[in-house]
């Protein structure tokens, strides 16, 4: 029997919380936030996965419930097999989860920016900024109520701007994210490729 | 000399009677030309001593993942292109093969192979762009010219089957763009001829030179353990002592048929980094042979791929059936089942994974790349305290990552 339908086996006759979640591939739990760790650890030092390979942030949309959810994938460099677990932030508006990074140091970064692309608080990360995005970034861009085109935000540099004298001007965007052409036929109109259509020429986009 | 431009007492001593110097802030980058690409590294430096460093990443962000929760599966294609740029044939391969798990499409073989030749040359050439930039960041600026007279004859290649140099976009989900041209096949075996020993008169250049030697051996060392806890993945890893490569590990595409060795090192350092990325190019091209000689016929598109890819043009002219389809494709996208997929593939810088969360329909939930280089760069801050100023170079040059993938 592969190692990653043994341990998941094990870790569901272990911890009552743990259940299983639909997959396409690679065997799957959810884990409540409070054994989110001891589920880890029990990954990575008795069933041999020792390697975490991805955290990956999901927003299932504003008002759903639980909103947020970290997808961790760990690997096993000896069976060379995957188990995904996942875990809900219990709140909402202020989602938080323990830190792997105490288990493994590649975690840092991971977590990193899952906080800054979503937001969620790591407990315990050793240095939880953002990562991406610059230092004091006022949004979280993979959010869903985040829109693709944007929003307008003072750009990072504030010496820059008190020396100079210039605010930082975004660069002239004429129609949308993906527009082909300038001029003539506003492509963001003939070609509507971006879903998200909130915002074109004529309606300006939204502001924080 | 006059008082205030008097330099401070070097000999200072600390408590314990040891010289110290004041340590010394410095930034590298985000443009410097060892950093390929747009890397900062804040160090603090005592003496030519690195103390701490600490990588800032994130200037080359684009929102990749954003920008794919917003279109079509296949849209995506040309946004993988630039992961990472110099393997653009591979990202499309692993991209494709992710999605084709969330459709559970059976790829023909012929098919399985054309990606297999192309993401071996694929990888060939992003060694070979790793191995002259590494060159060049120790000092030795002949091998970039070897390197890329090579690489001009891929992308002569390259161009001939998907109409770019460098972009490709050659994959589509359930096939590729278009079947191999007239000849094509002749040619990549016969490029793999000359290349052999061209490679071999490149890596002469670096194996035995004593220069390079002392820029590279022993600097950097990563342990086994930390490679694996840091996540690293691919040349850097299998360098480090650890024999896990997908391609032998977890095949896909075929992988399975090929007969190809895997290299690993032994100490870990940038020398043995050099010695594996070199060594894959010479199973790369081994790979490729055994590919060209038994390359299957048939399809090169899978059955189920007609619910995807866009049909031929005369046929959405002349039929009804094949025009209502192709407004479908074109307005909502190929509709793809729900579930949640992660594939991993073995692509020159270390494992590409793409994790799609699906609702249905014909955009992803959520799409998160993981990237090599983010991962293999994570390990920077660890590995660099203690070395040399100058041994920053070398440590960057020899970890061969990719801006373009690493922020996204």
């Amino acid at each position: 029997m592969p190692a990653a339908i043994d341990a998941v086996a094990a870790l569901k006759a272990r911890w009552a919380g743990v259940t299983d979640r639909p997959s396409l591939d690679h065997p799957a739990v959810n884990v409540p936030a409070s054994d989110l760790l001891g589920v880890l650890r029990s990954l990575k030092e008795e069933h041999g996965f020792d390697m975490l390979t991805d955290v990956a942030g999901v927003d299932w949309a504003a008002g759903a419930r639980p909103r947020f959810t970290v997808v961790y994938h760990v690997f096993s460099t000896s069976r060379h097999e995957y188990v995904r677990v996942a875990a809900d932030c219990a709140d909402d508006a202020a989602p938080e989860l323990p830190s792997a990074a105490g288990l493994w140091p590649g975690a840092d970064w991971h977590e990193r920016e899952a906080f800054d692309m979503f937001g969620i608080r790591f407990a315990g990360h050793p240095d939880l900024r953002r990562i991406l995005m610059w230092d004091g970034y006022p949004h979280f861009p993979l959010r869903k109520d985040f829109p693709l085109a944007g929003i307008e935000t003072v750009l990072p540099d504030a010496e820059v701007v008190a020396e100079t004298g210039t605010g930082a001007i975004a660069a002239p965007m004429a129609g949308g994210p993906f527009v082909a052409a300038q001029g003539g036929t506003n492509m963001g109109d003939a070609e509507p490729r971006a879903k998200d259509e909130s915002w074109s020429e004529r309606r300006p986009k939204p502001n924080s | 000399m006059p008082a205030e431009h008097a330099f401070p007492d070097s000999a200072a001593k600390n408590a314990s009677g040891e010289i110290e110097a004041e340590r010394m802030s410095i930034s590298m980058g985000p443009s410097h030309p060892s950093t390929h690409g747009v890397l900062r590294l804040q160090m603090e430096l005592d003496g030519e001593v690195v103390r701490k460093a600490e990588p800032v990443i994130g200037y080359l962000h684009r929102g990749d993942e954003k920008i794919a929760e917003n279109m079509t599966y296949n849209q995506f294609v040309p946004y993988t292109d630039r992961l990472d740029y110099l393997a653009p044939l591979a990202n499309n391969m692993a991209y494709a093969i992710a999605v084709e798990k969330l459709a559970k499409l059976e790829i023909p073989p012929r098919c399985q192979a054309i990606r297999v030749i192309t993401a071996e040359m694929a990888r060939i050439s992003a060694h070979l762009l790793g191995l002259g930039a590494f060159g060049i960041d120790v000092g030795a600026w002949t091998v970039f010219l070897y390197s890329f007279t090579e690489r001009e004859k891929l992308y002569k290649l390259f161009e001939e089957l998907t109409g770019a140099r460098f972009t490709t976009s050659y994959s589509r989900i359930g096939g590729v763009t278009r079947d191999v041209p007239e000849g094509w096949t002749g040619r990549v075996n016969a490029f793999c001829e000359q290349f052999l020993p061209r490679l071999e008169e490149t890596l002469s250049l670096l194996t035995r030179s004593r220069i390079f030697v002392d820029r590279t051996a022993g600097i950097g060392v990563i342990s086994k353990e930390d490679a694996i806890a840091y996540g690293l993945t691919g040349p850097n890893l299998r360098a480090s002592g650890v024999p896990l490569d997908l391609r032998k590990d977890k095949p896909y595409s075929g992988y399975e048929q090929y007969d190809f060795d895997v290299p690993v090192g032994t100490k870990g350092d940038g020398y043995d980094r050099y010695l594996v990325r070199g060594e894959e190019m010479r199973q790369s091209a081994r790979i490729i042979r055994q590919a060209v000689a038994r390359f299957p016929g048939g399809s090169w598109q899978a059955e189920g791929a007609r619910r995807i890819v866009a049909p031929p043009k005369d046929r959405v002219l002349t039929s009804m059936e094949e025009l209502i389809q192709n407004f479908m494709i074109v307005t909502e996208g190929p509709q793809m089942p729900a579930g949640e997929v992660y594939f991993e593939a073995e692509n020159p810088k270390g494992a590409l994974g793409f994790f799609i969360v699906s609702k249905g329909g014909g955009v992803p939930w959520r799409l998160k790349i993981r990237a090599p280089s983010f991962c293999n760069l994570s390990i920077l801050p660890k590995v660099c305290v203690g070395a040399m100023m100058a041994d920053i170079v070398s440590i960057l040059g020899s970890l061969d990552f990719v801006m373009g993938e690493c922020d996204r």
